[in-house]
């Protein structure tokens, strides 16, 4: 079946403008504060963005920058290469779908997106087929009369989207769009604004506190914590080899094993000691020098937990010894709290319940318990002094 | 059981209603359709006279002269409010801003007239200025005119106008004008076009706490004012205190109620229709 919209999308990808938005040292700084320091990205054409970090990291400055709501301190900002500096917001082709959907209270559906075209004074009969199609394409055709007050949150949502595209902009701001709905809704609107993302085809920058929402859209993403860069990469670069403590710990859950790299033993691996978990050969994701200090990360999914040490381990896996301290219990799966070390923080352990009912004897309190896990499921991160 | 406290709530304001506007009201009604008396007061007898004499030219151009007093001045006040209450809506010192508003009220409303007086009369604060710099050899004539009127009247009732107008845009979501400017509205377009619609209550308040006191307003005309730009809270005076002619005073009272009444039902009507048509 054809679905509404369709036709007229198709056929704007093929005439679409999407904008690649480069940022190079930009820093912005409000009296002694600075809000942003030297951040440089590149945000491919038609590509898909987030800016994550947490509340008061840059983000939301660097979208304005981009937006043309704040002027950077320095630094300049180029779509395709020119820079958009000089020019006012409403020159830019950029438009933003703002947190709290700033619909217009006193203008129905059908006017709030047509509010950009009235102003451009487009003919009637064109602000019509416009903004019914936009309409379609969030499939909101059927609510064109309403006033925002009688939407839901979603709906509101996709209202902003529709007329936030009506310009025809070649990049569209996300500032955190929805954050102010419930975590099912979320979801939902997470697919359909990746959906809405492959229709119109233009550069969508995604901004975010919630790692999750990044990760499952974006085709890159840049985390940020006061004001700097901290790294920026794919999700799964982000996830499974993050730069430094602050990345690991902000993306996901993990586990810190403090110690030193005593020995390199070969080309990749090289040999941890820890008072607090004895010595064992280590996967090296990335250089150091003998004897520095480092935390050897592995998140909680990555690690195998069973009563005994099994008689058969793979190669090239670490192995401890610990007991249960403390679980949570959460349906799909348990999270298991493992006292190894008497001086440090226990360690967390995700067990999917595959086959719960399987299990001989479920793992449970003050139980004995054998971790291991593969070595190139660890990551090094820099011991922050 | 849960007593009804009603009555015993309403009470108070109930007595204070109908003892102090609606017994007044209706004496002052039928007073307007009774004879009046030789030295004031009325006659028992039912009579349409003061009606008929309110039909001569004298009283009709007093009534033209009052509404067009209390129409431009309300315009001129909600016009200025309107930037006023923005500006200071948007200050970081608001409260500082609203209390200098606030303390000219503090003086006696007489005083802040008479001080006007003080400034544009023949020997006031400008025509002492104007004579010293040689521009005029005689004093200007700034008082007792339609526009010395109007100037005091928009200054003594301008916060009527001010406050309702602040606590409208003050509750007013500004990322609204910052949505619009992202759409390709200029600022003044995005104030214009989404802010005003949005504070259309505020806008309906400023324009009922001016026009009504100003309507019915006769200290102001009467020190500023000459006989020439009488409004009808002159005319009623006068019939009241110096010819006595207590039916007239009370007709014209009853003019001066309606037409405000008129004004404001049609004005509330007109601005709910564009309410109702959201």
């Amino acid at each position: 079946m054809r679905r509404a919209g369709e036709g007229f999308h198709q056929q704007r990808v093929d005439t679409v403008k999407s904008s690649q938005v480069t940022v190079e040292n930009v820093s912005k700084s409000f009296g002694d504060f600075f809000a942003l320091q030297n951040a440089s990205l590149t945000i491919a054409n038609g590509g898909f963005y987030s800016l994550l970090g947490p509340s008061g990291c840059g983000k939301t400055t660097l979208l304005r920058i981009i937006g043309g709501f704040e002027t950077p301190s320095q630094g300049d900002v180029c779509f395709d290469g020119v820079s958009i500096l000089s020019l006012p917001p409403n020159k830019r082709h950029v438009n933003t779908i703002f947190q709290n959907y700033a619909l217009f209270p006193h203008l129905t559906v059908f006017e709030n997106v047509a509010f950009p075209l009235r102003l451009k004074k487009t003919a009637a009969a064109g602000i019509k087929k416009a903004v019914q199609e936009n309409l379609e394409l969030v499939r909101m055709e059927t609510e064109s009369k309403k006033y925002p007050r009688q939407l839901s949150g979603g709906q509101k949502q996709r209202v902003a989207i529709a007329r936030a595209l009506i310009n025809q902009p070649r990049v569209l701001l996300l500032d955190e769009p929805l954050s102010a709905l419930d975590a099912k809704l979320r979801q939902h609107m997470l697919l359909e604004l990746d959906a809405i993302h492959d229709k119109v085809g233009i550069t969508f920058i995604y901004v975010t506190h919630d790692q999750a929402e990044a990760l499952s859209v974006s085709d890159q993403v840049c985390v940020l914590n006061k004001g700097e860069i901290q790294q920026i990469g794919s999700p799964a670069e982000i996830y499974e080899s993050p730069a430094n403590e602050f990345v690991a710990r902000f993306i996901g859950e993990t586990n810190y094993l403090h110690g030193t790299v005593a020995a390199l033993t070969d080309e990749e691996h090289a040999l941890f000691e820890s008072p607090d978990y004895g010595s064992f050969s280590i996967y090296l994701d990335k250089k150091v020098q003998p004897g520095s200090k480092v935390a050897l990360t592995v998140r909680p999914e990555k690690i195998r937990i069973a009563p005994q040490k099994p008689d058969k381990l793979p190669p090239d896996v670490n192995v401890l010894h610990g007991t249960v301290e403390d679980m949570i219990y959460t349906g799909f799966q348990t999270k298991y709290f493992i006292r190894v070390s008497q001086n440090k923080e226990p360690l967390i352990v995700f067990r999917q319940h595959v086959q719960y009912f399987m299990d001989e004897k479920p793992i449970t309190w003050k139980d004995k318990v054998c971790l291991w896990w593969n070595s190139k499921d660890s990551f090094m991160v820099e011991v922050s002094k | 059981m849960r007593k009804n406290y009603g009555p015993i709530y309403v009470g108070p304001v109930a007595f204070w209603l109908c003892a102090f506007l609606s017994v007044p009201l209706l004496i002052t009604l039928s007073y307007s359709f009774l004879e009046k008396g030789l030295y004031g007061g009325v006659e028992p007898h039912l009579s349409l006279a003061a009606y008929r004499s309110l039909f001569n030219t004298a009283v009709l151009k007093v009534l033209l002269n009052t509404i067009i007093i209390a129409v431009l001045s309300t315009a001129m006040m909600v016009a200025l409010a309107l930037p006023t209450a923005y500006y200071i809506a948007r200050s970081p010192v608001k409260n500082l801003l609203l209390m200098l508003i606030i303390i000219p009220f503090w003086t006696n409303f007489l005083i802040r007239i008479y001080a006007w007086i003080a400034i544009l009369g023949s020997n006031g604060l400008i025509n002492s200025f104007l004579m010293g710099a040689g521009l005029t050899d005689s004093p200007v004539q700034f008082l007792y005119n339609r526009g010395a009127i109007i100037l005091v009247i928009v200054y003594t009732t301008i916060p009527f106008a001010i406050f309702p107008l602040y606590s409208t845009i003050e509750k007013f979501d500004f990322s609204l004008i910052e949505a619009a400017m992202d759409l390709g509205a200029s600022k003044t377009v995005a104030l214009w076009k989404i802010m005003i619609p949005n504070i259309r209550s505020g806008i309906t308040t400023a324009v009922l706490f001016t026009f009504i006191p100003t309507f019915g307003n006769f200290a102001v005309p009467k020190l500023v004012g000459g006989t020439s730009s009488w409004m009808l809270g002159n005319l009623i005076e006068r019939e009241l205190n110096i010819t006595r002619n207590w039916p007239l005073a009370s007709s014209m009272s009853v003019v001066l109620t309606s037409v405000t009444m008129l004004a404001v039902l049609f004005f509330m009507r007109s601005q709910n229709k564009k309410e109702s048509s959201r």
